[in-house]
């Protein structure tokens, strides 16, 4: 109360957004400068000093690597990868939890099967895909997917099968049967359930699309991949360090997207723990 | 074992009603040959300790499972089903809720925005249309419920404990307008009102059918002369409160 009267009446709510965002920003802020830090004391210390640059000679390289083509070039290679490699996921898992929860000697079959397929490291697939598609964009899709649709089929089955009893009651009971049952009840009752699992398929497609493109060198296709390795063989570090900031930066693109999406659907529901 | 449904006015029959849970030593009696007959435009209240077979003996008439002996004829167009929790779908407002039930029945959407505005009206909460569950009290989603279930066009309503969990003048007030909802509906609608409260049903009831524990039988019927409108504190009503409750009390100590 005392804060609003002291407030001026005008620009209150400009201010306010500022101080907002402030708040939002500067533990991120703080921690990057601690991390800065530290690195830089490490360099300074001469730890490994031949092989490992400070933090300056790194943002340098960073910024020249942003200012040249290529840099750009395999972030739209390796973005449009992820992008495609998930779409395909989200379908084939979408398609394959939709009938393991229709068709019970599906689930018999192959409701296990998801589980264990999730816990394997991507990376494992690579041999089997290089063999059956040859190095090509297709064998990283299909590590991609590998990846990436178990999770998203596994989300979709888990929000099925905990559709709350009771709505499912009061859904019969208002007549709706079969097609509209699962239109207007069981979809929307599991979509939390089911973004949760594109979220963490999103993350596997992404860890094995890295893993592909680090093993998997198709010619004459740069990628972040790609640059990697190649920094890799000249021992760029600089370079490499980049490019792995670069990394973080899209995984964290990422994460802010789909904690929007999250979020939004929470407070739809009033599941949001803001009240 | 079937359940008749045709057109004539809504009534509701139960004849030597038996449910049985599970097999073998592990199977559990919920319904004892139960005999009831509610007659059309009636509200009969159904009343008895926890564990007689309430909301069993609605899940029967409502369809929703099968009775393991005897026979339940629903003469009606729609039954509508209301539980002690509003059951309302999270991701729809109050009136998307309402809109549902209507679009369930085939109604174009006209129609539909038209009848639920109607509805939401009719339970008193116009202008809370537009807010999701989450935003609403306890006795307002109980009111979107009630305008839900009158949406499928029911003229039987079997409600399970509808005002259970609501504090007294809440449930006071939604006493009123279920009054004034049937008025509405011309006495053509059937209530089948399950509760544990003696006094709601003495308030709201008029017949009172007393059901015993274990497995539940009809243990006594008493009708209800009490003109309307009736008052939960009147008089008239704590009075035959009490007997019922008396005889309530020798019901459970017999079992």
């Amino acid at each position: 109360m005392i804060g609003t009267l002291e407030r001026p009446v005008q620009g209150g709510k400009s201010r306010e957004r500022t101080a907002k965002l402030w708040a939002a920003a500067w533990p991120k802020l703080l921690a990057i400068a601690l991390v800065l830090a530290i690195w830089q004391l490490i360099h300074l210390s001469g730890w490994k000093k031949l092989v490992l640059p400070g933090p300056s000679a790194t943002l340098a390289n960073l910024w020249d690597q942003l200012r040249a083509g290529l840099l750009w070039h395999a972030v739209g290679t390796t973005v449009q990868r992820a992008l495609v490699g998930f779409a395909m996921a989200v379908l084939i898992g979408s398609v394959v939890g939709a009938l393991v929860t229709q068709i019970r000697p599906v689930r018999e079959a192959v409701g296990s099967l998801i589980t264990g397929l999730q816990t394997m490291p991507s990376l494992v697939w690579i041999p089997f895909a290089i063999v059956l598609f040859g190095i090509n964009d297709s064998a990283i899709y299909f590590v991609v997917v590998m990846g990436a649709a178990p999770s998203i089929a596994n989300g979709l089955i888990t929000g099925i099968d905990y559709t709350p009893p009771l709505l499912l009651r009061a859904g019969k009971m208002m007549g709706l049967r079969r097609v509209s049952l699962y239109r207007f009840l069981i979809l929307p009752a599991s979509l939390p359930s089911y973004v949760a699992g594109l979220r963490q398929g999103w993350a596997f497609a992404w860890r094995s699309l890295m893993a592909g493109e680090l093993l998997v060198i198709v010619a004459n296709e740069p990628s972040l991949g790609v640059l990697l390795n190649t920094f890799q063989e000249q021992t760029d570090m600089p370079s490499v360090i980049a490019v792995m900031i670069v990394l973080l930066v899209l995984g964290m693109i990422a994460h802010v997207l789909f904690e929007a999406a999250d979020r939004a659907i929470r407070r739809r529901r009033g599941l949001d723990l803001q009240v | 074992m079937t359940q008749v449904i045709t057109t004539a006015p809504a009534s509701v029959r139960l004849a030597g009603v038996s449910k049985v849970y599970g097999r073998g030593p592990a199977a559990v009696q919920a319904l004892d040959s139960v005999s009831l007959d509610v007659s059309p435009g009636e509200f009969c209240c159904l009343i008895g300790a926890s564990g007689c077979g309430k909301s069993t003996l609605l899940s029967l008439v409502a369809g929703l499972e099968q009775p393991s002996e005897g026979e339940i004829s629903v003469t009606s167009r729609q039954v509508a089903l209301m539980f002690q929790e509003p059951a309302l779908f999270p991701w729809l407002t109050a009136v998307g809720n309402v809109e549902l039930a209507l679009r369930a029945r085939g109604m174009n959407k006209t129609d539909r925005k038209r009848r639920a505005a109607e509805l939401l009206e009719l339970v008193h909460l116009r202008g809370f249309g537009a807010k999701r569950p989450h935003e609403l009290s306890g006795g307002m989603r109980q009111r979107v419920a009630l305008a839900r279930a009158l949406a499928q066009d029911a003229d039987v309503l079997l409600m399970d404990e509808p005002f259970g969990a609501l504090d007294a003048m809440t449930r006071d007030r939604l006493h009123d307008e279920l009054d004034r909802i049937r008025d509405v509906a011309d006495r053509q609608l059937t209530v089948l009102f399950v509760t544990h409260n003696v006094r709601e049903a003495v308030r709201l009831g008029d017949r009172v059918v007393l059901l015993s524990s274990h497995p539940g039988r009809v243990a006594g019927e008493f009708a209800v002369p009490i003109p309307r409108p009736r008052r939960i504190d009147s008089t008239p009503v704590a009075e035959l409160a009490a007997t019922i409750t008396d005889r309530l009390r020798q019901e459970m100590t017999v079992a």
